[in-house]
């Protein structure tokens, strides 16, 4: 479904991406984490073309982002994105939040789509919204709004980038929930997140980055085990630690 | 006391012009300042939007241009811009200049001129707006578009736009005033627009008080009415959690 390999970038002088390589496949859910200025969210954002990268091959469900002239707005279309501030447009309602793009994108009419987007607030229990402005709700129901923003779409995968950071801890839960269903669902999820308990639960493989290089990439029991290398256990026991 | 020596009795004579009384003379005034603001602040938001835009595009020649459009207009004199305009575009310009001076009725020459020149002075001013309305809106909101699977425009259309004009209303008010003020100017090239037909009522009455004091009432309505519906916009397309907004 996603594969990156050798993948580089540079910001001017400064490496953010040192020959990353990673395979994720149709189905799996792939949590990953590191410190902050890691290179995790540049990562992702690599997936769906947000990023340019350098050096190194990626191809996102057949799609090489190599090829100059491809159509990102396609492929963007076809792998939904969760950001860590919601990004829901502030000018529009729940509802046309979620029928924006499935009209202007998919061409589809007004009606289907909004069946389709009642349906989905149904299924993160946001359904009596949709009348709402975003600024009208709590965080927590931003970001289920804005998952099913992104499912509205039908993407192929989805990429999740700190979806909880930005939540107060009463709300995070309520975020996970909704990826859990969704990874029990089958989606085929990438998330970058230090909510280890979600990894523990429904991770199929943790990556854990640091200074811009992916330095372990394992099934998830294997990475709870205390086989990982000294920088990944000192990472681990500290947001552990309480 | 000032006012008591004041005739206001002089707006009901006839006009010098014999084209109806002072007070018609100086509503025909006040019908070009309209005309003009009104024209020139729609050429001025058309083209400083596009000019705006064009700064924030992630292409360097695009933001180059655009940057040299506005220092090249903001940067010159109002009142010499407008003498380009009226007296070295139409020497310049072949062909269509050597039309514009014979064929065009002078009244004409003078508010297409003043029309052009006020336009694009302030387009370079609202310009600079649109563009800092586009950078107020966070970088996470284009991604948003772009990740929904919008192409660009899509995502100006239908993401920055809205809001970052929501954002930049009191400052487009405030140009409007501005163009309303300016448009005096067109007074030195002969245009019959408000504040040229309140001298002309001075010297040809002696009037000079009546004449000014009821010039600066008319700029005043004007003004005023913009501000009230101004007001009236912005409270009409607020989004809470942005300026203006409620929480």
């Amino acid at each position: 479904m996603i594969s990156i390999k050798g993948v580089s970038k540079w910001y001017g002088d400064f490496q953010v991406l040192r020959n990353c390589s990673a395979e994720i496949g149709k189905g799996e859910v792939v949590v990953i984490c590191g410190p902050s200025g890691s290179g995790k969210s540049t990562l992702i954002k690599t997936i769906n073309g947000l990023e340019a990268f350098q050096e190194g091959e990626l191809v996102v469900d057949g799609t090489s982002l190599n090829k100059r002239g491809i159509d990102l707005a396609k492929l963007r279309s076809r792998v939904g994105m969760v950001f860590q501030h919601f990004e829901l447009f502030p000018h529009l309602n729940v509802l046309r939040n979620l029928t924006i793009s499935q009209c202007r994108v998919l061409g589809r009419g007004r009606k289907e789509a909004e069946e389709n987007a009642l349906k989905l607030l149904g299924m993160v229990g946001l359904e009596a919204y949709c009348r709402k402005f975003p600024a009208q709700l709590s965080g927590g129901q931003q970001q289920r709004v804005a998952i099913a923003r992104a499912l509205s779409m039908d993407p192929v995968a989805m990429l999740f980038d700190e979806p909880t950071s930005a939540l107060d801890p009463e709300m995070i839960k309520e975020v996970l929930d909704v990826m859990v269903d969704l990874a029990k669902n089958g989606m085929t999820m990438v998330v970058v997140t230090h909510e280890m308990g979600f990894a523990k639960q429904v991770a199929d493989r943790v990556i854990f980055m640091d200074h811009g290089s992916i330095l372990e990439d394992k099934p998830k029991e294997e990475f709870f085990g205390s086989s990982g290398s000294e920088r990944c256990q000192q990472f681990l026991s500290k947001i552990l630690a309480h | 006391m000032l006012a008591a020596g004041l005739d206001w009795s002089i707006f009901l004579q006839p006009s010098f012009d014999q084209s109806g009384n002072y007070l018609t003379f100086l509503l025909t005034g006040l019908k070009w300042t309209i005309y003009l603001s009104v024209t020139a602040w729609v050429i001025a938001f058309v083209f400083g939007s596009f000019v705006g835009l064009l700064r924030t595009l992630p292409n360097s020649l695009c933001v180059a241009l655009a940057a040299a459009y506005v220092e090249l207009f903001r940067n010159i004199p109002l009142l010499v811009q407008l003498f380009i305009w009226y007296f070295v575009f139409p020497e310049i310009i072949p062909v269509l200049g050597t039309w514009f001076k014979q064929s065009v009725n002078p009244l004409l020459q003078q508010f297409i001129a003043a029309t052009l020149c006020l336009g694009f002075f302030t387009s370079a001013r609202i310009a600079e707006q649109v563009r800092s309305g586009i950078e107020a809106i966070p970088k996470g909101q284009r991604l948003a578009g772009l990740a929904l699977g919008f192409t660009l425009l899509q995502t100006y259309n239908l993401v920055i736009l809205p809001v970052a004009y929501r954002i930049i209303i009191p400052t487009l008010t405030s140009e409007f005033l501005n163009v309303v003020k300016n448009s005096a100017v067109a007074s030195t090239i002969g245009l019959i627009e408000l504040s040229r037909q309140s001298q002309q009522l001075g010297e040809f009455t002696s009037h000079w008080y009546e004449s000014f004091i009821a010039v600066t009432l008319l700029y005043g309505a004007i003004n005023l009415t913009v501000m009230v519906l101004s007001r009236y916009l912005e409270r009409f397309s607020r989004l809470s959690g942005y300026i203006g907004g409620r929480h």
